[in-house]
Order: structure tokens, then sequence, then C-alpha cells
């Protein structure tokens, strides 16, 4: 789950990182009166779940308080990535003499969090990965005893030779492991971490991203949740525990399991069509999981045809059968229906669709080309 | 022959109450598996079925009955000291069925599992099948037949979708084993491969990878340098959008964002065969092992 900036932020300073002042207004107005609290030149920045915010003009200065209503009017209107930008953070300006990088994130390989540290911050962090690696620094932490001083040190020395400097910036990379470990981060940012030209360490943006399944357990973190920043499409499927991403094609695709979800895709693109969704139905199927899934998929106007490739094992094929033709009643649909299933009860499967006018298919290359031909108006395989 | 699980496996359930563990053990039971004891903390003395003995903890477990692999059902909050219980208990197989286990939780758990010497498959995966043998887990039984091949997969369903496909060609498996789609993970492709590679009665090998991470492309590179037996591979995710990774950093540590393009790439330079479509597996197969 990503949370805003303002929330990391939040969290961090619970934790003792040094982190500017700063609030959080939805109108341009409230920009406004944040500016002229502050009395000083502000940054205003998009609140919103994409990255190259900058880029996109979502980060703006404003020496004024009525320039930094102009500005927020400006970015509230934005869409960055998808994504309509409804919060801005309002902050005070700071003065920069250098910025660094630092983050955690957990590593497949070393099957650990992994701390990167680099004196090239501010910038894209990938991009000093890729061309110039030297400039940054892993380290892997262990579990059992966290991120202790000299590991912190070690970094802290890799970005700065002052020494008041160095020890500031290992106390700010041991919280952040706590603030990391102990809320269930899969990834944890500070980028840029900048020294001021009084030489105070100060984390000027913060980023986090939280493992979904830490959320049960950790509902104080869940509440973090913003979906009026989240796709809506994907806030209903997740809601009814789907997994949905939209996608730009014209076959909408139900399938259970994310393997054979994305194997499905591939073949829709294999056989010259293209898939207008992964949506993984899971591993138990209730029918109102699929009803819930036609609803979602037949919203989208591109979709031309929608295929369901079911392999029944923990996923009751007669399950899924009851769904579509509990959805068919509840709202007809508009477009043609291919459906593959196999598997678990397969024989009360078809004959529930058999007695509702519906047919099903057994053999996945088959259902996949007649889908594709019925998407692209050709004539079915 | 298989590997990891064969007619010797003495299988003890955790959580073998609970929806899941009561209707997969009894499926286990069902194809032949040799279900010796189950966990539940607080019906320990109680039996499942009027036969298995059900005990409070593993230690009990494993020293009534001489359980040599475990396999877990219980819900993520629970399953990683689940795991570190059996590895504790001295189990030296751990299946971990339960999907939703926190990534920190492995972090932790991944070493603990290691230092006692265990075998962890999993988390998040559907386990493994030797047809005619054994079966830990939950593939479904009816799909498999004993045969000469090995298979290895990140994937559940689409694990069943190719084996199913091998079945109906006549292809039949030595073992089966879902390694699970998680981040950390205690079996990978290698471990599988290295197995199957010592496994006197496989004699070609499927591996089915996602996109995402650069285990497959690691295995591309053992399949050339350690191996004998032919290996044909597919990789699901050609059509994935990118960018629904974790940030920045995601790339950063992996090297590179783990596209199927990459993969599919590795697998040719390594000799491993690629099918484009799942089917494409059946043909590749039949021309390894003439």
């Amino acid at each position: 789950m990503n949370i805003h900036e303002y929330q990391a932020k939040e969290i961090f300073r619970k934790y003792g990182i040094p982190i500017p002042p700063g609030e959080v207004a939805s109108t341009p107005e409230e920009a406004e009166a944040i500016a002229r609290k502050y009395g000083s030149t502000v940054v205003v920045k998009a609140q919103v779940h994409a990255g190259g915010r900058g880029k996109a003009g979502g980060v703006k200065l404003a020496k004024t308080p009525a320039e930094a209503k102009s500005v927020a009017s400006q970015i509230l209107k934005l869409t960055i990535k998808g994504l309509p930008v409804q919060k801005v953070l309002v902050t005070p300006a700071a003065d920069i003499a250098s910025e660094a990088y630092v983050g955690i994130i957990v590593d497949r390989a070393s099957k650990r969090a992994v701390f990167m540290a680099s004196a090239a911050g501010g910038i894209d962090i990938e991009e000093v990965a890729a061309k110039t690696p030297e400039k940054l620094l892993k380290h892997p932490v262990d579990p059992r005893y966290g991120l202790q001083l000299y590991e912190a040190m070690q970094l802290a020395f890799f970005l700065y030779s002052d020494m008041k400097q160095v020890r500031a910036a290992a106390k700010i990379l041991q919280q952040l492991y706590r603030a990391f470990s102990e809320n269930g981060g899969s990834l944890a940012e500070i980028n840029p971490l900048v020294t001021t030209p009084a030489g105070e360490i100060v984390a000027l943006d913060a980023k986090m991203v939280i493992d979904d399944n830490e959320l049960d357990r950790r509902p104080e973190i869940a509440a973090l949740r913003d979906e009026s920043a989240e796709d809506a499409s994907e806030v209903e499927a997740r809601k009814a525990s789907l997994t949905f991403i939209k996608l730009d094609g014209n076959v909408g695709c139900v399938v259970n399991g994310a393997g054979l979800a994305m194997a499905t895709m591939d073949l829709v693109k294999y056989y010259g069509g293209e898939p207008a969704n992964f949506l993984d139905i899971g591993g138990s199927s209730n029918p109102e999981k699929v009803v819930a899934a036609l609803r979602i998929i037949t919203s989208d106007k591109n979709v031309k045809a929608i295929l369901f490739n079911i392999f029944g094992g923990i996923t009751r094929t007669d399950d899924v059968a009851n769904g579509i033709v509990t959805a068919i009643k509840q709202n007809p649909l508009k477009v043609p229906l291919v459906i593959r299933l196999t598997g678990t009860n397969e024989e009360i499967a078809v004959r529930i669709l058999t007695e509702n006018g519906l047919s099903a298919m057994t053999d996945m290359d088959e259902a996949v080309k007649k889908a594709v031909a019925l998407a692209t108006g050709g004539k079915a395989a | 022959m298989s590997i990891f699980i064969d007619k010797g496996t003495r299988l003890l359930v955790q959580g073998i109450t609970g929806r899941d563990g009561s209707f997969h053990t009894k499926q286990m039971i069902e194809y032949g598996t040799d279900v010796v004891a189950g966990v539940t903390p607080g019906k320990g003395g109680q039996k499942f079925e009027g036969k298995v003995p059900i005990f409070n903890t593993v230690a009990e477990a494993v020293s009534e009955t001489g359980a040599n692999t475990t396999v877990i059902y219980v819900p993520p909050p629970f399953a990683a000291d689940a795991m570190m219980e059996a590895a504790a208990a001295g189990i030296p197989f751990i299946v971990c069925i339960t999907e939703g286990v926190p990534v920190l939780d492995m972090t932790r758990v991944y070493p603990f599992v290691k230092e006692k010497g265990s075998r962890l498959l999993g988390p998040n995966c559907p386990g493994l099948i030797s047809p005619g043998e054994s079966k830990v887990g939950i593939i479904p039984g009816r799909i498999c037949m004993p045969g000469p091949v090995g298979l290895v997969s990140r994937s559940g369903t689409l694990t069943y979708e190719v084996v199913y496909q091998m079945t109906r060609a006549k292809i039949g498996q030595t073992t089966c084993v879902g390694i699970g789609g998680d981040p950390i993970n205690g079996t990978n492709f290698i471990d599988c491969l290295g197995a199957f590679e010592k496994d006197a009665n496989t004699t070609a090998v499927v591996m089915i990878g996602e996109i995402g991470g650069t285990d497959e492309q690691e295995a591309a590179r053992f399949v050339r340098e350690m191996m004998t037996k032919p290996v044909v591979g597919f990789i699901a995710g050609q059509t994935a959008p990118p960018g629904r990774r974790m940030g920045h950093a995601g790339a950063i540590i992996s090297g590179s964002a783990g596209t199927a393009a990459e993969k599919m790439q590795a697998f040719e330079e390594n000799g491993v065969g690629v099918a484009k479509r799942p089917i494409d597996v059946v043909d590749l197969l039949k021309r390894a092992m003439r």
C-alpha cells in the first residue's frame, strides 16, 4: 500500500527524524492560509501515489501567500500518471547546501532488508545505480539485531565527513530502520536528505510503501489508505478481494491465479488480441467475487469480449458458473462471453451453464482464439 | 524415484482442524499420502477423522509419530511462528501453503530455518506432488501421472495448466514442485533443478517462471553450467505492464526490472528451450526426450 509523503513524514517525525514543518491543503485557499502562517517562501507539493511529481509540474515554489494560492490551484487541477491530485503539502522552503539519498527495501536476493545510501541525492536514484554504481552503498541488515550503530556509522561516513553530521545521519538511519520495520514497510526512502547551509541534516521528502500483508495486524497503518487517490476500479476490486490492473486492450479477462492470469493475457496477445486487464479472482471463489469481477470489467467501455479462464483446484468451477449466471441475470451482457473451465466440479459447472443457455470450453488455446476473434470482429473460431 | 517427497514421507499437518487444513488433509489421505499427525494448539488428544492423532505442539507430534515432513495451513499472522516451530522440532522438510505472510516475518524465518538445517518450501505455494507416491499441499492429484519429467514452478494454477497439458499428452512426472511467488521463499529454482539433476528417474525438467526478480536468469545459468538433463521453460507476464513495483529502489537491488523478455533471452542463451505458449512445453519436451 502506498501512503502519501505527508503521512510518511508524520511516521518519521514520531521516530525523531528531523522533518521540516508542513501542513496539508485540499483547496487553494487553505494553501494560502498555511503559507501566510509560515510567513516565508514555501514549497507546494502534490500528494499523489506517483513518482516524477516534479517533472509533471506537481512541485512548485511560492514566494508569497497569493502565489501559494495560485500554484496550489494549478497543482490541484493536475492528473499525474492517471491519478488526480486531491491534496497538496505546503512546507517552508529550505536552503540546501547538499543532498543525499537514503532508502531501505526488502531485497529478494539477500532475503533481507537492505539499506542504500548515496551522496548523489535529489535526483533519480535508479540512474545513479545504473550509471555510477560506485556512488551507491548497499548494506543488508540482520533482522535479529536491527541496524547497529557501527553499521549506521559506516553508511553515514559514506555520505559525510563532518563528525557532527556523521553522528546526526547515523541516528537518522537507525531511526529510519525502526520506522520501516515497526510499521511493516516494504520500502522507506528519504530523497533528498539535505544538509542546510548551517550544517543541519533534514529529511526534505519521505516515501514509504507498506507491505499489504501487514495491514491486518496494523489497523492504524491500514487507516492511512487514501482511496480517493487510487484508481476507482482497483479500489472496487480490492474490496471484493480481487486483484485487478486495468490495461488498454479490448479482451476482458477473468482468471484464477496470478500466473495463469498473466499467461492468459500473453496468449490473448499471441493470437493477435490485446488484454483489457489483469484480473485474478484468487483461490476460493464465492459467486459474489465473480459478480464483482464482471461488474468491474463491463464498466470498461473498451471491452469487446470477455474471457473466463478457470482451472479449478481450490477454486470450484461450479461456484464460478453460479457467479456468471447470477451476474448476467442482474445485468445482461452487451458483449460476447467465452468461458473456459476445467477442474474441480467441472461437470456441475457445465450443467449450470448449459441450463442457462451458456456453453463452456475445456481447451485454453481454443477459448483464447475465440475471444480474440469476437473482440476484433472477426468470425468466431 | 522423485525429489523431496516419496512413499517414505511421514506427514504432519499444522493447522489440521482449520477450514483449508482439514479439506486438504482429506484430499492428501485420499491420494495415498501417509498423514501421521496433526497439530492444533488446544486440540491435543483428539483425532482427525477418527484416525490421525492431533497434538498441541510440533515437538510432541514429532517425538510421538516420527513425522519427517510438515505442511502448514495456519493463517498468515501465525505462519512465521509455525515454520519456526517446525524447524526447531527438527523436521527436515517444511512446506508452507499459507498466502499473505508478511515479508519482514520471512526475513527472520529464512535464516532461522537455515540454521536449524531444515528445507523450507514456500510460503504462498501449492506444495508438491510425486505422482503415485505422495502429495503434500494442494496440487490436484488427478491432473498428474507418474513419469520421467520433473517440474518446478513459481505459480499455482499455471502449474496445473501445464501439468494437465503434459498428462493429456501422456507425459508423466517424477515430482511437480510449486516454489511460490513471494519475494522471500525457502526453496528456489536452483535447489529444485539440482535435485532433479541428481534424481535417477528424472530425464527432463520443466521450469515455469514469472516476471520480477532474477531467479530465472540465475537458474538458466545453473542449467548450462551444472546440468546434463534437458530443461524447457515458460515465463508468464510477457504482456504485463511495467511500473507495478515498489518505488524506485526495487529495480536497483535486482539490477533490472526482471521482464519476461529478459528472462526468455536468458533461457535461450543458456540452452533452456523456450515455450511461447504453455502448450508448447509439450512439444519441446517431446523433442528433448527423443
